[in-house]
């Protein structure tokens, strides 16, 4: 069992922490699907910890799980140094102030009949932050400006919105009980592209102002690598290897991350051309049975007859920087070379 | 050079409502030739499938649709409905972003592509059934004669679209339409579909035209990109001059806007405000409103032809793009 964080990091400087989390789900017929299996990670404060990975990896349901939101199966969640693994449902309550979330698809997580202005006094009222309603009117007000909304848009409905506003309405929610830690789940991943820019330097700007820390969860390789201080790469139910986005881009030790950074698409038609793909085959297995031994093994371009036997557990590839290969950074090598083969 | 495949001259669609006629697509000239790549990108609400789909008479009810469409230099506007439909049965395969769109959940994966074979190629139930084992087999799907007995939900959602991708090929289409083909699949999973139809366009000739949004996957397929915005077209040309030297303000600035790898830049260049509704253009130019370069009241009042900048190479604007973000962006 490994953290992402260094050994070292006292319960001060750790928003969130999870330990050997696992959350499975019974599907009947007495399938189990293994959503997150064993992941351990820290959130420290004022950092974006980015948290990458395809359909199916789990990355949602760790963020999910920050909130219990889900059912811990074993393991550990806590918050602000105090274990919520087994809090009642009473208590998770101002759990929920502490830790608030950012849905990918604005429109579903905001009632349509309210006003934008009730959507966000709603949390207020839950944690009995404003008493009165001309306060809390007050502080809806103060809130819009802050995502960058004219605070007369409280009194429109979310179909009276842009997509791009309506996300912006979904940061101001999450920002009403004065969160520590925001759990931002794909907030990019439905908008248009003109419009994901805006929102990235959104939540920049509310991190420097606010002092804010974010677990932030997306497939997009190019958002996380330019939103996060650090980055967890999953896959089904694993981090398979964290670090700074610098050794994860530049020099990923996983054979996973190493493909999946090989199938990103860049928008350089030159360097498209010239690109040595390193292409997966078949699809990810199913997570009611995951694979034994290393569970990317049955897609590995390197794996060996070693790798369905031993669990590889995380090791150091330099300070800060953690894969979990049996065959570490040979592993990597090994399928560029291939690449190389078949494309040179 | 050949002759197009499809060649769209002049297209417009436009819906009547209460609230005024709303120009969907407004002049849209464009044309695809055999074993070519021709990409049409832009925001939500630009018309890119817009125009696809009225190309091909699939507009929807109530679309008043007026230009030319040429397939394989027949006038595809001036045929009756019948007509059309056969000649887009025969000619042109689609592949949509939600394979389910395409697929029947009650029947088998390969009666849907041997159906295909039958209905446009004319032939039998056993020679459809010979012919769908060999496509599920072309495009990829692990032993094909046992697969093609099973239903869409026995397949993930990258198999699936490769099952949509065997159907579009079964009659042998001239050109294949992708509208966001690839978008609601995972990364990995999209590196396969893209090489998998770049394999196919090599070995089988196929025109394509791909809608997407996504300009990494276009700067790594297409021959030549069309960049639509309020229904219009206002950038075109070879792939390797757009993504260059970008003339328009909002090619630029969508190019901008993405996160460059390995550079942790502050802060996104972004574009002000939302892609307009089509019921919402203004007068002039339609990006005026957002655009960083603001020429002046002529952007405001009179819309801007499509000129030449290099050959091959035509923009919309009265004003080029700054060079200096260009630049800056690739420094």
């Amino acid at each position: 069992m490994t953290t992402t964080g260094s050994t070292e990091s006292t319960a001060t400087d750790v928003v969130a922490r999870v330990t050997d989390l696992r959350v499975h789900f019974p599907v009947g017929r007495g399938s189990v699907v293994h959503a997150v299996d064993g992941v351990s990670l820290d959130v420290r404060r004022g950092e974006t910890l980015g948290l990458v990975g395809e359909s199916g990896s789990g990355k949602s349901t760790t963020g999910l799980a920050l909130l219990r939101l889900v059912h811990v199966t074993s393991g550990t969640v806590e918050v602000a140094g105090q274990d919520v693994t087994t809090w009642s449902r009473r208590q998770v309550k101002p759990l929920r102030r502490r830790v608030a979330m950012v849905f990918q698809d604005p429109s579903a997580s905001l009632d349509p009949r309210l006003t934008i202005g009730a959507s966000i006094a709603e949390p207020l009222a839950v944690h009995g932050l404003r008493g009165s309603k001309a306060e809390r009117r007050e502080r809806v007000g103060e809130l819009l400006d802050l995502v960058g909304l004219r605070p007369d848009m409280a009194d429109r409905h979310p179909h009276e919105m842009s997509g791009g506003q309506r996300q912006r309405v979904g940061i101001a929610r999450a920002l009403a009980g004065e969160p520590d830690l925001l759990v931002l789940d794909e907030p990019i991943a439905s908008l248009d592209l003109s419009v994901q820019a805006q929102i990235m330097n959104l939540l920049r700007r509310l991190q420097e102002e606010l002092g804010l820390t974010y677990l932030f969860i997306s497939h997009d390789l190019a958002a996380v690598e330019h939103m996060s201080d650090r980055v967890a790469v999953m896959y089904l139910g694993r981090i398979v290897e964290t670090g700074t986005p610098e050794q994860i881009y530049r020099n990923p030790a996983h054979p996973y991350t190493a493909a999946l950074l090989s199938a990103v698409p860049t928008a350089d038609p030159a360097r498209e051309r010239e690109r040595r793909r390193i292409t997966l085959h078949g699809d990810i297995p199913s997570p009611v049975d995951p694979p034994s031994g290393c569970r990317f093994r049955t897609r590995c371009p390197a794996a060996r007859p070693d790798c369905a036997e031993k669990d590889p557990d995380l090791y150091q590839v330099e300070e800060g920087h953690r894969a979990a290969c049996l065959y570490k950074v040979e592993a990597v090598r090994e399928m560029r070379a291939g690449a190389d083969r078949a494309t040179g | 050079m050949s002759e197009p495949v499809l060649a769209l001259e002049g297209l417009t669609v436009t819906f009547g409502s209460a609230r005024g006629t709303a120009r969907v697509v407004d002049g849209v000239d464009w044309a695809v030739h055999p074993g070519q790549t021709l990409a049409v990108v832009g925001e939500s609400g630009s018309g890119k499938s817009m125009t696809v789909l009225s190309a091909t008479g699939l507009a929807p009810r109530g679309a008043k649709v007026t230009g030319t469409v040429r397939l394989l230099g027949e006038e595809l506007t001036a045929m009756s409905d019948a007509d059309r439909r056969r000649a887009r049965g025969r000619h042109i395969g689609f592949v949509y972003q939600d394979p389910m769109t395409s697929l029947n959940p009650v029947m088998t994966v390969g009666r849907q592509v041997s159906e295909a074979c039958e209905e446009h190629l004319g032939m039998s139930k056993q020679e459809g059934r010979k012919r769908a084992v060999e496509l599920l087999g072309l495009v990829g799907i692990p032993s094909p004669e046992e697969r093609v007995d099973n239903y869409p939900h026995q397949f993930s959602g990258g198999m699936r679209q490769r099952v949509v991708i065997a159907m579009a090929l079964a009659n042998e289409p001239e050109v294949l339409i992708a509208d966001e083909a690839t978008t609601a699949l995972d990364v990995t999973t999209q590196a396969q579909i893209l090489e998998l139809v770049a394999g196919l366009q090599e070995r089988l000739g196929t025109a394509v035209v791909w809608i997407t949004h996504d300009l990494g996957v276009v700067a790594g397929i297409a021959d030549r990109v069309v960049v639509m915005y309020g229904g219009r077209i206002i950038e075109q040309g070879k792939v390797d001059d757009l993504f260059a030297d970008p003339a328009h303000p909002y090619t630029q600035a969508l190019l901008a806007a993405r996160p460059q790898p390995g550079v942790r830049a502050d802060r996104l260049l972004t574009i002000a405000g939302t892609p307009p509704l089509p019921t919402e253009l203004p007068p002039g130019c339609a990006f005026w409103p957002r655009c960083p370069v603001r020429g002046d009241a002529r952007c405001e009042h009179e819309e801007p032809p499509l000129v030449e900048v290099a050959p091959g190479h035509e923009v919309r604007s009265f004003y080029r793009a700054d060079p200096a973000v260009t630049e800056e962006r690739s420094a």
